[in-house]
């Protein structure tokens, strides 16, 4: 029974392949029809998933603010909590004017929210899903994520030079900067867990945080020294990648207006929204593959539960927190977003590196946990005690004033 | 511990969260308010727009106004339209045939109120006067401005039972006077007056 709902997406895809198959229809029609599939549900349940946390993201960031957020669209009397907003803003941001300024680069102008969203879905393709559940098991689909998403880059500044307009362009060569600048320490925490694994390969890594210590405690790089300080390395970067607050400054609205997505609007808008989500989900589906054990059950009997359950809980958790951030913290300036990312995350993201490499050569026991802390806990503290000296606030008096 | 670095996040993190999920559980940390169902308790003193008091059950009847005008020559942005009512006669009577506030002029000044000496025209407390036209809608004439005496102790009771205990007095002393006229004149004289 338990092995059926966990094999169940695999088995009646075969299952609906094979009854194709027994009606003649030749093998290269059959692995179309397997692809575009696999293809739809993926997309389809992104989809949903980013339909369900832009209402979610509204009421937990209400709740946060002791009010209660979106709750009247329904389904005609029934309000179901307004679970029903999506569809209310889809059918609103579909039906608004399509605006074009008169001097953007049209072309490009249309180009950038698809070349947006291209990269957001192609990442989805490496990440595991569940037990055999890879769309595509690349040896080196650790890269091929970090490659390909690379590419929202080019699409965000697309936006803010075709539309011709100062703060698109100021937006954009923010989100530039600080994209290529969180980039680095993002790829250099996913390298640590490469690494431990010895392996490229999103299922290999997760493959590498099964079994359990002591028969309860789950292996994953997360509940190690160096595995938790690039978690939140990763975390943090990942945060910074998809311009969410407190990294939201690209399209900072107290000085850019909306950044670059000032000139956008109806459905364009829309498309960069839902890839700046689809784009999110990706990053924390990597994070979860990384980290947090991907599709491994956290305890033994809850394997229950099937895998890609645990692997849909997971990206759902890491989202939540997300938003949980966004509610707390206020936006970063510019100067000490990069002050942080240069000065802060990259070196900590080369600790935890040396401290796995140091982990791994001690021989993984107790003797390489004591030293592997040590090795991110001294910089941790000596570059947040020069942080939090740096940026600490003092009186400030008014010299010409009065 | 507080010099920790990256405790102010936690700490950060923990009045969120505190909030969170404090909202669920204590309903007095809600400070919205779910307006067509629920309905804000207004001040006593809140006012929107003036209406027109008549006592008893028949708005016509009973109305206090009498046409006098008063407010209608005070009223700073003149929103206030008065025809007195005539008998067949031409003779006036003391009632309007026409009483209009034009809403969308009315600044809510309440002189209209402080000058009327017949306690006839007093300040609603209703805010829910959108409508689709600009103009008929929002041009309140005698039939949606006269509201009863119930109605204005409801929205105002303080207010309105110190104007019912000087209505109240004022009638009795009239009362008295009259009786006293009565009872100071000769009874042939007042048949023959009548």
């Amino acid at each position: 029974m338990i092995g059926m709902i966990e094999r169940a997406p695999v088995e009646l895809l075969g299952w609906f392949l094979g009854l194709l198959g027994s009606f003649g229809v030749p093998s290269w029609i059959l692995a179309v029809v397997s692809a575009v599939i696999i293809i739809g549900t993926i997309i389809g349940v992104f989809l949903g998933l980013f339909a369900l946390t832009s209402v979610m993201e509204r009421k937990i960031l209400a709740r946060v603010q002791n009010r209660y957020g979106p709750n009247r669209v329904g389904f005609f009397r029934w309000r179901l909590c307004g679970l029903f907003q999506p569809v209310a803003d889809g059918i609103k941001m579909i039906t608004k004017e399509d605006i074009v300024p008169r001097t953007a680069d049209k072309v490009v102008h249309f180009l950038a929210p698809v070349v947006m969203m291209i990269p957001a879905l192609m990442v989805l393709a490496v990440i595991p899903y569940g037990r055999d559940m890879v769309p595509a098991d690349l040896d080196a689909g650790i890269l091929y994520f970090f490659a390909v998403g690379a590419g929202t880059e080019v699409a965000v500044f697309m936006a803010g030079w075709g539309s011709n307009n100062k703060y698109s362009v100021l937006g954009a060569m923010r989100a530039i900067a600080q994209m290529i600048s969180y980039e680095i320490p993002l790829v250099i925490a996913a390298i640590v867990a490469a690494m431990i694994a010895g392996s490229l390969s999103p299922s290999a890594i997760v493959a590498a945080q099964g079994g359990f210590a002591f028969g309860f405690v789950p292996q994953w790089f997360v509940l190690t020294p160096w595995g938790f300080t690039a978690c939140l390395v990763f975390y943090i970067a990942a945060l910074a990648e998809s311009n969410r607050s407190p990294f939201d400054l690209p399209e900072g609205e107290s000085e850019l207006v909306a950044g670059h997505l000032t000139e956008y609007s109806g459905f364009k808008y829309a498309t960069f929204f839902m890839a700046e989500y689809v784009g999110m989900f990706a990053v924390c589906g990597m994070l979860v593959t990384l980290f947090l054990g991907g599709w491994q059950a956290p305890l033994p009997f809850l394997a229950v539960i099937p895998s890609w359950g645990w692997f849909l809980g997971k990206i759902c958790f890491v989202a939540v927190t997300m938003v949980w951030v966004r509610a707390t913290l206020p936006r970063l300036r510019i100067d000490h977003l990069l002050a942080f990312g240069w000065k802060f995350l990259l070196p900590m993201s080369f600790a935890a590196f040396f401290s796995a490499a140091c982990w791994h050569y001690a021989g993984r026991g107790p003797a390489a946990w004591i030293l592997s802390l040590a090795i991110v806990g001294i910089p941790y503290l000596i570059l947040g005690k020069s942080f939090s000296n740096r940026f600490a606030v003092s009186r400030r008096t008014y010299q010409f004033s009065e | 511990m507080s010099n920790f670095p990256g405790s102010g996040i936690v700490k950060g993190l923990a009045v969120t969260a505190r909030n969170f999920v404090g909202s669920y559980f204590e309903k007095d940390r809600l400070t919205t308010e779910q307006y067509p169902e629920e309905r804000p308790v207004l001040p006593e003193n809140s006012r929107s727009f003036p209406f027109l008091v008549y006592d008893g059950d028949d708005p016509e009847s009973g109305m206090r106004c009498v046409s006098c005008k008063i407010c209608e020559k005070e009223c700073p942005p003149q929103c206030i339209f008065i025809i007195q009512d005539r008998d067949a006669g031409g003779k006036a009577l003391k009632r309007p045939k026409v009483f209009d506030i034009d809403i969308s002029v009315c600044m809510s000044c309440q002189i209209c109120v402080e000058v009327c000496p017949f306690e006839s025209i007093r300040m609603d407390q209703d805010y829910e006067l959108s409508a689709f036209d600009r103009f008929a809608p929002l041009l309140l004439d005698k039939s949606r401005l006269l509201k009863p005496n119930s109605y204005y102790r409801r929205i105002h009771p303080t207010e309105a039972a110190e104007t019912d205990a000087r209505v109240e007095s004022e009638r009795k002393k009239k009362a008295a006077t009259a009786a006293a006229k009565e009872a100071a004149k000769p009874a042939p004289a007042t048949e023959g007056a009548s």
